[in-house]
């Protein structure tokens, strides 16, 4: 037998211990490469089900009235979610007055200014604490700092119960956009003459301001949809606000006060009104990727 | 461009001070790390001098000392003195930001910023307070012509400067570093990133410039030195080895080390 000849390899292998050896391994990738796709699918189940759910339960009731209504009594059929959907956008309006600029603001000090000092690195160390706070601890936060010393539940509460909620966030994505900037342009800025101030406000920011909104409306969609913090800090109301100081109806309260009434025409409101909420923390999403996507 | 500039080895010119940008007993330390040793220099108004050298010897280190860019860098510091006209450069009393628009820079990798050709021309100016939009037009053209760029940029000025090519972007940055009229160009091997056409043009540039501005260039090209440079500088392991007139070092160098680097045996 000539000795070189039995160890070449044989495309149309005879052998058979060769043979199965080959076939365990293409097997075990094909199973492999199944498993991990039929996963990916598994992931946009909850997903789709959810947008499937809210469509199907929530359309029938949908009508512009809804939105210049007000919520009707128990059992009574007809009215909307105005005031709600209104309180909702004014709260998480105020929230993000107070979060927007502190974010920002902090992550321009502790990626700008001096990165590794003390400060800095408690700063971070506490913005990725909060990012893990249970949202009804803020909201028991906003109730002793507001509620507690003004002796009132407000649009105010529930606006810093959602602004602590939403700093976290908008501090970490705006110094990983801020850490996104090219160190180049500064070194260019430092050589024209600027002043680190200047070279923040002309170059920096506007450099890093696609990726800092996308930020700051990922925080918007998710603070809309908090009740906890919302429930003892702005409570509910079934009128339109007169002013921010007194409760304040919100969407994702309504939704919870409404569907666990048993009233039928109060739960298919819920549904509705969980339907909008949806649509608008979609398209928060969706817009802040296309208005602020780069176009280099 | 110039015909004669593309043959010619560059004129020995000599029409300013020899002392323009002196540099005096100068140490400088990154951390404990020594890398440079008692520099002394002088460097001619209105010529070009390059700076040589093998990787590590100091050259670029020295040229960020001028404008003072090494000061953006923590825990830095130095000794002695660099003098910019007679006055130092580190005087209580020099506020770095206008040394800074004395002293231009280019920057090995062009980096212009992500705006318009225009706002990057202008950005020098603006910081500086000046909006008036006559002076920064005037300014815009001036530098561009000057710089090489203005026919192929005038019918863009409001486009994006990342739209532009790779040798495209350099000249813009050198526009962008003499829209501020200083007195002193630094060039940190501008051309290593560009392709070999590109690097003409910017040579061609530096013949150009030399007659309004004081350039240093640090190079690792040689016969770039050979081509650009008026006055050249060795440098090795952070000591100044050898500084006089270009055609000596290429030709007839005083020290041994400076034989070894340009005939190729190190570096």
């Amino acid at each position: 037998m000539d000795p070189i000849a039995s160890h070449a390899p044989d495309f149309f292998a005879s052998d058979n211990a060769e043979t199965s050896k080959a076939l365990s391994r293409s097997l075990g990738n094909r199973v492999l490469s199944t498993v991990c796709v039929g996963l990916s699918l598994l992931t946009l189940v909850p997903l789709i089900s959810i947008v499937v759910l809210v469509l199907k339960n929530g359309l029938p009731l949908l009508s512009w009235s809804l939105f210049t209504s007000l919520p009707p009594a128990a059992g009574m059929a007809g009215g909307g979610f105005g005031n709600a959907v209104l309180g909702t956008m004014v709260m998480v309006g105020l929230g993000l007055v107070l979060a927007a600029p502190i974010g920002i603001l902090s992550a321009i000090f502790i990626n700008e200014y001096d990165p590794s000092s003390r400060l800095a690195q408690a700063v971070r160390l506490v913005a990725k604490l909060l990012t893990g706070i249970p949202s009804i601890i803020c909201g028991v936060f906003a109730f002793a700092v507001i509620v507690a010393t003004t002796g009132a539940f407000s649009a105010y509460a529930g606006g810093v119960a959602l602004a602590v909620l939403m700093l976290p966030t908008i501090l970490l994505t705006s110094e990983q956009a801020l850490m996104g900037v090219q160190s180049a342009y500064r070194e260019a800025s430092y050589g024209l003459g600027a002043t680190k101030f200047q070279t923040i406000v002309r170059v920096v920011l506007p450099d890093a301001l696609p990726a800092i909104m996308t930020g700051i409306m990922l925080a918007v969609a998710r603070a809309a949809g908090e009740t906890a913090p919302l429930i003892f800090t702005a409570l509910f109301s079934q009128f339109w606000a007169r002013s921010l100081s007194e409760p304040t109806a919100s969407l994702s309260v309504l939704i919870y006060n409404f569907s666990t009434v048993p009233f039928p025409h109060q739960i298919q409101m819920a549904w509705t009104a969980s339907l909008v909420l949806v649509a608008f923390v979609t398209l928060a999403n969706i817009s802040a990727q296309l208005v602020f996507s780069k176009k280099h | 461009m110039t015909e004669e500039a593309n043959n010619a080895t560059p004129p020995v010119t000599s029409p300013g001070r020899p002392d323009f940008l002196t540099v005096r007993d100068f140490d400088f330390f990154y951390g404990k790390k020594q890398a440079l040793f008692n520099v002394n220099m002088d460097i001619p108004e209105k010529q070009v001098t390059a700076f040589i050298g093998p990787s590590g010897c100091g050259k670029s280190t020295l040229l960020r000392n001028f404008n003072r860019m090494n000061e953006l860098i923590e825990g830095v510091r130095h000794s002695g003195d660099i003098k910019l006209l007679g006055q130092s450069i580190y005087e209580k009393s020099v506020e770095v930001i206008a040394l800074r628009r004395s002293i231009g820079m280019v920057f090995q990798k062009s980096n212009p910023f992500p705006k318009s050709i225009y706002e990057n021309i202008v950005y020098g100016l603006r910081i500086g307070g000046q909006n008036s939009k006559s002076v920064l037009d005037e300014a815009v053209e001036r530098s561009l012509r000057g710089a090489a760029l203005w026919d192929e940029a005038k019918d863009r000025l409001h486009e994006s400067a990342l739209g532009l090519s790779g040798g495209q972007m350099q000249r813009l940055c050198i526009a962008r570093a003499i829209a501020n009229r200083p007195k002193v160009l630094l060039m940190d091997e501008p051309c290593s990133a560009l392709d070999p056409i590109a690097t003409v043009k910017v040579e061609e540039l530096i013949h150009e410039l030399k007659q309004q501005f004081t350039i240093v260039i640090v190079t690792h090209n040689m016969q770039q030195a050979t081509r650009c440079s008026d006055k050249t500088a060795f440098f090795y392991l952070g000591k100044l080895i050898e500084f006089s007139e270009t055609q000596k070092i290429f030709s007839n160098p005083s020290q041994k080390q400076t034989e070894d680097y340009i005939t190729g045996r190190f570096g």
